[in-house]
């Protein structure tokens, strides 16, 4: 056995590559449970590539078939149910873990130097996930799914100059039918999902390179002791690869009681629309995003005028990469910048009353709503780098605190 | 931060998705009575939904040997009291007696497949619809519907519901019991809730089995975690290498 790790090692530098990323990979020893996102999202994603694997298998992307060969898996497969659920439900989850991963680096300054890289990585993969999540969407084609394809695609259409060929091509000809199932397929299933692929492992090495922040913003590297490794830091494995096997347990049982008592969880993880095939003459009353893309629709709503409406949506999209150059603060934590956690809170509030008038019908009752939200929302970002210039800061203490 | 205010992060977070969960619902729709969802009342709703609605509506994602594997019918119940005497097959879904073009020429339309209505219009929808017709000379039908104006499906419930007027004026009395009404109406919504999503029962009896099997992993890697995590807290200097 020594004998083979020998033979393998000379050709391919796993110990190296286990010492690097794992034995000798230096971690804060004050994570809290939100540092267990990552690892659990790269669980879901590998998840979502094996069950996405077998549904595939029976899926048939055509105009006619593709609800009835949906519906085979719920009916007639084997555990198709299961399959499917896991699928479907899984996107919701992992857009929960992405929401608390993403606040989790807003809470404690992750986005500071020397991690903007990694952070530009991180927001350009949640962007990625919108797209693959909104690719998914259409290949059942229930009737939300071809109204979502169609109102998606006319926003491609309103792109300046290249908008209306860009829509052709989107759609694989005038109007959303089998030539646009196959390529979604083929894009959701192959090329953007390897791109998100990438875009993880880049992400990762990215982490490595810099080393992970923690609750208290504070650097371990920069204080290391006799032996050259941070007082801060544990070895990876095994404090965290058993920490991590624990956030699993935790996390799939909560995974499980979604899939075998709430599947559509009344409707918000698999809405009702879906369940009535495509259908271009029965247009429905009010097409909402589901919940995870729900807050930029809202703000897309804002502004009555369409062009307007889409540029204050892209805005609210852009804005999060800029955030490592908006905050002046001296201090990254949140837990020493009292005025910054109010704004961090202030912001998720926000995002998540947005995400629910998202999915409201556009009644003007809900445009103060809307409106208000859009404000708050952009005002983080514009106000940021005059707040965080004067905010007072609490004393950050030398060391972690556990 | 203290743990109260870390805990407050996470309820503000909990309950801003909550609020997504919840959507307003001011409507008055009527519920099933609780308890109205099991094997029992799903095979009384088959034989029902059989007798008074398979003239018209499919169901077609549903086969009908689906009812002997999940609710445990027999086959020989299944063909006498829920197959229709149309040439139904066994192993395929369920069809109606009349056919799309007979409907579409008695109804202007012909009447829609019913194989996932519960999980599009809602339960508490169709329970109510159900019991929403009224009267209506002004109808070729005759009749109108609270929840669905001038709609073409007649109450085919009449022996049951009776004939009720637009204000709820009791014309002619059904010739069951009220309260039995509402019991075989949530008999049918329970079959097609079931029909609209057949892993339901499977799913409820492994649930069980499978989030207990979770726990005991995750209680098992919580005790291993506390382990190696010992050294961590009690003395830094002396943690593994
Ligand atoms: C005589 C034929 C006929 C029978 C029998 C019949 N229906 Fe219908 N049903 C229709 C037609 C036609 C429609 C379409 C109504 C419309 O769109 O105006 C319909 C529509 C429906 C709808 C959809 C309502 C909506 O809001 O879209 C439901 C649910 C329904 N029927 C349930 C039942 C149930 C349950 C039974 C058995 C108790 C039944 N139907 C018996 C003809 C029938
Ligand atoms: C599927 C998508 C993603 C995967 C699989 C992933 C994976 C990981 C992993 C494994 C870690 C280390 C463990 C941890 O700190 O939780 C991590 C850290 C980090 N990620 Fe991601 N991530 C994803 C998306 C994102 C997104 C969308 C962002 C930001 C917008 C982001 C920003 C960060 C940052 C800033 C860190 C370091 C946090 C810190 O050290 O405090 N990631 N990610």
């Amino acid at each position: 056995m020594a004998n083979f790790g020998d033979w393998l090692n000379k050709r391919f530098p796993l110990r190296e590559l286990m010492r690097e990323h794992l034995t000798e990979y230096f971690a804060p020893k004050n994570f809290n449970f939100l540092y267990y996102t990552g690892s659990l999202l790269l669980l879901m994603i590998v998840m979502q590539f094996i069950t996405g694997f077998l549904l595939m298998a029976h899926y048939v992307p055509t105009g006619p078939e593709a609800f009835n060969s949906v519906q085979g898996i719920m009916y007639d497969t084997r555990w198709g149910w299961l399959i499917r659920y896991m699928h479907v439900d899984g996107v919701s989850l992992i857009f929960v873990l992405l929401y608390l991963h993403i606040g989790r680096g807003m809470l404690y300054g992750s986005y500071r130097k020397p991690r903007e890289l990694l952070w530009i990585v991180g927001y350009t993969i949640y962007i990625l996930m919108m797209g693959e999540a909104f690719l998914g969407y259409v290949l059942p084609f229930g009737n939300l799914s071809y109204w979502a394809g169609q109102v998606i695609t006319s926003i491609i259409q309103a792109l300046p100059a290249v908008g209306p060929a860009l829509a052709v091509l989107a759609r694989g000809g005038a109007g959303i039918g089998t030539a646009t199932l196959e390529r979604f397929l083929a894009l959701h299933a192959v090329l953007w999902f390897w791109i998100i692929a990438a875009a993880i492992f880049i992400h990762i090495l990215a982490l490595h390179q810099v080393g992970s922040n923690n609750p208290d913003g504070i650097e371990i590297k920069e204080n290391k002791g006799a032996d050259g490794h941070p007082v801060d830091g544990i070895p990876f494995h095994p404090y965290y690869t058993v920490k991590d096997i624990f956030g699993v347990g935790v996390w799939l049982t909560i995974f499980a009681a979604v899939i075998f008592y709430a599947p559509t969880m009344h409707g918000v993880f698999l809405e009702r629309t879906t369940f009535s095939p495509a259908n271009p003459m029965v247009s429905l009353p009010d097409v909402t995003p589901p919940w995870y893309l729900a807050p930029f629709y809202a703000m897309l709503r804002a502004i009555p005028n369409k062009d307007g409406g889409i540029f204050l949506m892209i805005l609210a999209v852009v804005l999060p990469f800029f955030l490592p150059w908006l905050d002046r603060s001296p201090v990254k934590s949140s837990r020493y910048r009292p005025v910054y956690r109010a704004m961090i809170l202030l912001l998720a509030v926000t995002f998540f009353t947005l995400a629910w008038v998202g999915e409201q019908p556009p009644l003007p009752k809900y445009f103060l709503l809307e409106r208000g939200g859009a404000a708050i929302y952009v005002g983080f970002y514009l106000l940021l780098p005059i707040i965080s210039r004067w905010e007072p800061t609490r004393k950050v203490p030398e060391r972690v605190t556990s | 931060m203290s743990m109260i205010k870390k805990w407050g992060v996470l309820a503000v977070l909990v309950a801003g998705m909550a609020g997504v969960t919840v959507r307003a619902n001011a409507d008055t729709l009527l519920s099933p009575p609780s308890g109205y969802f099991n094997k029992p009342a799903v095979i009384a709703g088959a034989k029902l939904f059989a007798k008074h609605c398979s003239t018209c509506h499919a169901v077609s994602s549903l086969r009908y040997e689906r009812l002997a594997s999940d609710l445990g019918m027999s086959k020989a119940s299944i063909e006498k009291d829920v197959m229709l005497p149309n040439g139904a097959n066994y192993r395929m879904g369920m069809e109606p007696a009349m056919t799309q073009a007979e409907a579409k020429k008695w109804f202007g339309l012909p009447p829609p497949d019913l194989s996932h209505m519960v999980r599009a219009l809602g339960v508490r929808f169709i329970y109510s619809y159900l019991q929403s017709f009224y009267w209506d000379p002004n109808r070729p039908s005759g009749w109108n519907n609270h929840l669905f104006p001038k709609v073409a499906m007649p109450n085919v419930l009449q022996p049951w519901s009776g004939i009720v007027a637009k204000n709820g004026q009791v014309m002619q009395p059904g010739r069951v019991t009220p309260a039995v009404f509402h019991q075989r109406v949530a008999d049918i919504v329970a079959f097609l809730r079931y029909a609209s999503d057949p892993s339901v029962f499977i799913r409820h009896k492994l649930g069980p089995y499978v989030l207990g099997l979770l726990v005991a992993f995750s209680l098992i890697a919580y005790w291993l975690k506390k382990e190696y995590w010992k050294d961590v807290h009690d003395n830094p200097s002396k943690r593994k290498k």
